[in-house]
């Protein structure tokens, strides 16, 4: 994400030599520029295409009676509509999401201000590497690590929690155990998006003018009244799209979910608790395989759900990028 | 600092209070802040050490060169026995047509949104290459199927299948690295073409693209690493199965990522009493195997795309 907020290069228009438009070399350079903006027109067109052919297979479930749904799809649960079928796992998507970025945030702060301000200029490129190979590792090893090494460990802390602070309606127990709960997945999520968070906000704390710094530190400012004072006002908008970009990837993050939650379909808040929760990707996963023809359909339609709620989340996210690197580009 | 102290100690000793005691507690937030962060990374380092080790420990022993040359073929309960050639197979072919869907798609892109792009339709290629990168692969994988069961009808299941929806995932990836690489080529180096009368194409074929090469195979390997541990769109595009196929264009194909799934979901096999040649928890074990085969290959690209990017950097100078 190195070219986050940053101003593209400026560059001084050069003109190409000109040559007479009957020139067979310029036929070349047409078909050559053509060919470029049709791949260029190529990446809006399957955007598009995404969206259309998505509702194309989701419309037959879209247009069934709850009754046709409950007769024609095995799984499908009784007496509800599409919606009351999505409704459940769009909040277990984001109660999962929500639980990730909260553990996330936080951390990727700590690890970006770590890297960014107080390890040795040195060690930042290998520092930063580090980090990066969290994001390298495919999904599902992050599930089978989940479940043998995490949620074993993760255990006794979640009992203690449904313990001790079970009056709190999240906490209440008691704690399923195994853990297959989506306190469990909320963990190795934020795991999984500690990379892309704390990449972005790594790159905007280093954009922190220098002069800001060091006028801090001249005032008298200890190190992290320098952060607080300099770093973190000037990186906040940076944050708020990091964090979005994270919430993006928590969404539609499918193997580990899969692996590690005992899938459930209710509204609860009761994070410790088993068989409660599902998201809409792991739920596709799962079913999609042996589903029927109005089965598929139903499943794209709560794809669909997820596709338009991950874009409008990335869309946000890269307005207040483009927002932010307009008010930063003199800098 | 000596003789600042003293200076202060004489004339003003109001000051030096200030200036010692009145810090202790801002000098103990900053102590601490400095241990929470430093802290904050430690924690991040937890899942990679735990998960290297774990993977490694577990999956090491099963990780002989028999179990990388043969299929599932004929495998069945606790047998000790079946590897991952199949499905070795399925991930580099599968990714190898991703990678050639891809590649043009994404360098023209990249090529266009720095040569060429101008107006509205290069500023909304570039947000929407972003917006992009975050489309979810089970989406992608549910999209390619969607494309595919028009023309195939419904319950389509083929490698292609899967390489287009691996192709969504990574063109933006390609257009984002392949772009960053055209930028940093000098302007210098266009203009020198152009005075001697290059056109405008060839001087970015043979003279941009040439310099920024190393780059642009680095941005390559990387995208390609990003995609090939990519589970959830190949389980609903290109399924499962136990033998070898090597044709992308019919039938199932077992990847990697899947067959880790795929051995973890089966788990424990229940051994009849007295067996000698059947072992409980062979699926965990071939998952566990197979998980640090598929670390192995995307931290074998990464290599290999650092020591790209490391000897073959662009030399601007001559």
């Amino acid at each position: 994400m190195s070219s986050t907020g940053q101003p593209a290069l400026e560059r001084t228009e050069v003109a190409p030599p000109a040559r007479p438009p009957h020139s067979h070399r310029d036929v070349g350079g047409r078909i050559f520029a053509s060919t470029a903006s049709a791949a260029g027109t190529m990446i809006l067109v399957t955007l598009a295409a995404v969206a259309v052919f998505l509702v194309v297979r989701a419309w037959p479930a879209m247009t069934a009676t709850p009754q046709e749904l409950t007769e024609g799809i095995q799984w499908f649960p009784e007496r509800t509509t599409l919606l009351g079928f999505i409704g459940p796992m769009l909040f277990g998507t984001v109660l999962a999401a929500v639980i990730a970025l909260v553990i996330a945030v936080p951390l990727s702060i700590g690890i970006a201000l770590f890297i960014s301000h107080y390890a040795p200029r040195r060690a930042v490129p290998a520092l930063g590497y580090l980090v990066d190979l969290l994001a390298a590792i495919p999904s599902v090893v992050y599930g089978l690590w989940g479940v043998a090494w995490l949620a074993p460990r993760l255990l006794p802390v979640w009992q203690w929690l449904a313990e001790h602070l079970g009056f709190i309606p999240l906490f209440s127990g008691p704690a399923g155990d195994p853990p297959r709960v989506i306190m469990t997945v909320g963990v190795v999520l934020a795991v999984m998006i500690l990379p892309i968070i704390t990449a972005v906000a790594r790159e905007v704390f280093l954009q922190t003018p220098r002069l800001h710094e060091e006028a801090a530190l001249a005032l008298g400012a200890t190190r992290w009244e320098m952060i607080r004072m300099a770093v973190l006002p000037f990186g906040r908008s940076g944050l708020v799209s990091a964090a979005m970009l994270g919430l993006g990837r928590a969404l539609g993050e499918t193997m580990a979910v899969l692996m590690i939650l005992s899938p459930g379909f209710t509204y609860s808040f009761a994070l410790l608790r088993a068989g409660r929760h599902q998201t809409i990707a792991a739920d596709i996963a799962n079913q999609f395989p042996e589903a029927n023809p109005l089965g598929v359909s139903a499943l794209i339609a709560a794809g669909l759900a997820l596709f338009v709620i991950t874009l409008v989340v990335n869309m946000a996210a890269r307005w207040v990028v483009a927002r932010r690197s307009e008010y930063s580009g003199a800098n | 600092m000596a003789v600042l102290e003293q200076s202060t100690a004489v004339h003003r000793p109001t000051t030096r209070e200030l200036l010692t005691q009145g810090d202790v507690r801002r000098k103990l937030t900053n102590r601490v802040m400095t241990g929470v962060v430093g802290l904050a990374f430690l924690i991040a380092l937890i899942p990679l050490v735990s998960l290297s080790w774990t993977v490694v420990g577990k999956g090491v022993e099963r990780l002989t060169p028999y179990f990388l040359s043969v299929s599932m073929r004929g495998v069945f309960g606790g047998m000790d026995a079946g590897g991952i050639y199949h499905a070795i197979l399925g991930t580099l072919l599968i990714t190898g047509v991703a990678a050639v869907i891809s590649v043009p798609i994404g360098l023209m892109t990249a090529i266009y949104l720095v040569e060429y792009g101008r107006g509205p339709l290069a500023r909304s290629v570039t947000f929407f290459v972003d917006v992009m990168t975050g489309i979810p692969s089970i989406v992608a994988g549910l999209f390619a199927y969607a494309l595919f069961a028009v023309f195939f009808g419904p319950g389509v299941r083929f490698g292609v299948v899967g390489s287009v929806a691996l192709s969504v995932l990574m063109i933006p990836i390609v257009v984002r690295s392949c772009e960053e690489m055209l930028r940093l080529v000098p302007n210098e180096l266009r203009e020198a073409a152009y005075a001697l009368g290059v056109p405008k194409w060839l001087a970015i074929l043979k003279v941009v693209v040439r310099t920024a090469l190393a780059g642009i195979v680095t941005g390559i390997m990387l995208a390609v690493a990003r995609v090939i541990g990519e589970t959830a769109p190949l389980l609903v595009t290109v399924g499962v199965i136990d033998s070898i196929n090597t044709n992308v264009f019919e039938g199932r194909m077992m990847t990697l990522p899947v067959y880790v799934y795929r051995q973890y979901y089966q788990g424990l096999v229940s051994c009849p009493e007295g067996a000698t040649d059947c072992i409980p928890t062979i699926n965990i074990d071939r998952a566990w195997a197979a998980a640090l085969t598929l670390i192995l290959i995307v931290m074998l690209l990464n290599l290999i795309a650092r020591l790209i990017t490391r000897y073959f950097a662009p030399r601007t100078r001559h």
